[in-house]
């Protein structure tokens, strides 16, 4: 969606701007304090949540669809299960899942980027036609045709989404490696004989964290809005789990009488969603290093 | 030149094609439970069962099977859904339709707004508007589509404003569309903005609209005669990108608005667990995506210089 242009991002990288100072620069942008402080506060509802919620997430409390009843605050959801507590423990599912997707996803990516980048020939040509074909796939057709098969399991919603990913980080690093590749210390290093695999983990990865970094943020993004999407088509998380996607799949049919149970998971991705993406946009600018003249 | 790239990148299209024919054949291999059974229901009889399993080809090698049901394929024959015993041709005809005008109608809506909202902010660069839509850009971007539509039914729909129905019905009338495309268009333009704006930017600042500007033509000229042709190419490319997201993307929106289509058909079939539904739904979902790719690539390529003109 707001993906920076890889050139730039290579471009950055050679320069060899890294991930503290990255930090730093994407500190002085309002908007990473702004997505910083809106992906903060729906983390610190998702983690503290489950510990300060009224009741358990599967204690019935009211009628299907029920509002106003005494003890609780939204009232019940479609099956009178509290909407506070369900929604205070449907967060770190969503977190968790996306997390380790994005995480796993970026890390394989890096893997394939980083070796095709500098070692090129044919193993660069033979990964990156791999690397074509799984892009072909659109990433939610995937997930769902898989899950389908085998039934939704977490562990296959988190696999599936990483791999999703891998290519789509792996054509970013590739092409940042290949411009970190040209810098005079990566050939002075070849000169004195260290060994490809050294060159590639102490020479270049420390060198393209700017487009990681930046990579990470986008795939978090995006993995929050397939586990989301998932839930929500009944395709991810099963009952009588507490989750986002999953609550407004349950109670999209009672929005009317009963709203919150709809509203609260939908705002919490919203802004999570917001904030992550305000964050990688931050970054981007950041790594990229020279401002297009979009402001602050 | 020109066609030995779009020829290669051609192949490599069928290639892709091919093997995601594989992937899915392959897992509905995988998928426990008798093609025969399935279609016959559970209280068939042995024999019967055994005849269709014999008539299917289900005794015969892996490898036999993929090239029977491949051959099938080609030919449009995609196999007998497992629900309601038609042709899975006829089963997705009307719901191909209906998703087809619906993204047809979201691109319609979404890509002239952008555009001109993505040109307007090069022109207003680093003013209150630019500013305005960089940061709504951003924040479109980042919501998944279907958070859009619920809170698009929450401002407009039923318990909102109340102007829009918020699910589709066979007898509503073209109303039920509105919220629909309007979910759709918002979660295609960002990109589409954004790389207009990009460009616009960057060609403002070349050296041929500078001399445009030192010839002294008027602004209108500039822009509509030197600045916008040569914007167009890097843009059109993106579009392309975002109708073939649209192939993916239509399956939550339709699924959240009861839209009759083919995301809506494969929800369905994943329900009912009718594998020959599912197969066909996601071949024709990423053939789509491959083929408007391969469209953008050979845009992309066709709007360069270097390429179009070189020997």
């Amino acid at each position: 969606m707001s993906a920076p242009p890889t050139k730039d991002l290579a471009a950055g990288a050679a320069r060899g701007r890294r991930g503290g100072g990255l930090f730093r620069a994407a500190w002085r942008h309002g908007r990473t304090r702004v997505g910083v402080a809106l992906t903060g506060l729906i983390v610190l509802i998702a983690v503290v949540g489950p510990f300060v919620a009224p009741y358990t997430p599967t204690e019935f409390v009211a009628r299907p669809f029920e509002t106003g009843v005494d003890g609780t605050v939204f009232g019940g959801d479609n099956r009178g299960r509290d909407v506070l507590t369900r929604f205070l423990w449907g967060g770190w599912t969503l977190l968790i899942l996306a997390g380790a997707s994005a995480g796993l996803g970026v890390l394989a990516g890096t893997v394939v980027g980083v070796i095709a980048g500098y070692l090129r020939g044919w193993v660069d040509e033979v990964l990156m036609r791999v690397n074509d074909m799984l892009l072909a796939f659109p990433q939610l057709i995937a997930a769902l045709l898989v899950m389908s098969i085998i039934g939704p399991r977490t562990w296959l919603i988190v696999a599936v989404i990483a791999v999703s990913h891998t290519p789509r980080v792996a054509r970013v690093i590739r092409e940042a490696t290949r411009a970190v590749v040209e810098q005079d210390y990566v050939k002075a290093a070849e000169a004195i004989g260290l060994p490809r695999w050294r060159i590639m983990a102490v020479e270049i990865l420390p060198n393209v964290t700017g487009p990681l970094l930046v990579e990470l943020g986008l795939r978090l993004t995006y993995s929050i809005g397939v586990v989301a999407v998932l839930g929500f088509l009944g395709m991810g998380l099963q009952p009588p789990t507490a989750d986002w996607g999953l609550m407004i799949n349950e109670n999209r049919q009672g929005m009317i009488v009963q709203p919150w149970a709809v509203v609260m998971p939908v705002a919490a991705i919203a802004i999570l969603t917001i904030g992550a993406n305000l964050i990688t946009d931050g970054l981007s600018r950041a790594a990229i290093g020279i401002d297009r003249g979009v402001g602050r | 030149m020109m066609l030995r790239l779009v020829a290669i990148r051609l192949f490599f299209g069928l290639l892709t094609l091919w093997a995601v024919s594989v992937v899915v054949f392959a897992a509905t291999q995988a998928l426990p439970g008798d093609a025969a059974l399935m279609i016959l229901g559970r209280d068939a009889t042995p024999e019967r069962v055994a005849a269709l399993r014999d008539q299917l080809n289900l005794n015969a090698p892996v490898t036999v099977q993929y090239a029977q049901w491949l051959h099938g394929v080609v030919q449009g024959d995609l196999g007998t859904s497992y629900s309601n015993r038609s042709p899975v041709t006829e089963v997705l005809n009307g719901p191909i339709g209906a998703s087809l005008t619906l993204m047809g109608l979201a691109a319609l809506v979404a890509t002239p707004i952008a555009l001109a909202v993505g040109a307007f902010s090069a022109l207003r660069r680093d003013r209150a508007f630019d500013h305005t839509t960089s940061l709504g850009t951003l924040v479109t971007a980042a919501i998944p589509e279907f958070v859009v539509g619920i809170l698009l039914i929450l401002a407009l729909g039923p318990g909102g404003l109340d102007v829009f129905p918020s699910v589709y019905s066979r007898n509503g009338g073209p109303e039920q569309w509105v919220l629909p495309v309007l979910t759709l268009a918002f979660a295609v333009a960002p990109p589409i903005v954004r790389m207009m704006r990009a460009t616009m930017i960057e060609v403002l600042e070349s050296e041929y609209v500078q001399q445009a500007r030192l010839k002294g033509l008027d602004e209108r000229t500039v822009l509509t005669r030197h600045a916008l042709p040569n914007a167009i190419g890097p843009v059109a490319q993106v579009v392309a990108l975002q109708l073939a997201w649209l192939a993916g993307g239509v399956v939550a929106v339709e699924f959240l608005f009861n839209f009759p289509g083919i995301g809506k058909v494969l929800m369905d079939a994943i329900e009912n667990r009718d594998v020959p539904l599912v197969q066909a739904v996601v071949l024709l979902i990423a053939g789509v995506y491959i083929l408007v790719n391969l469209a953008a690539d050979v845009l992309g390529l066709a709007a360069n210089p270097k390429v179009r003109v070189a020997r």
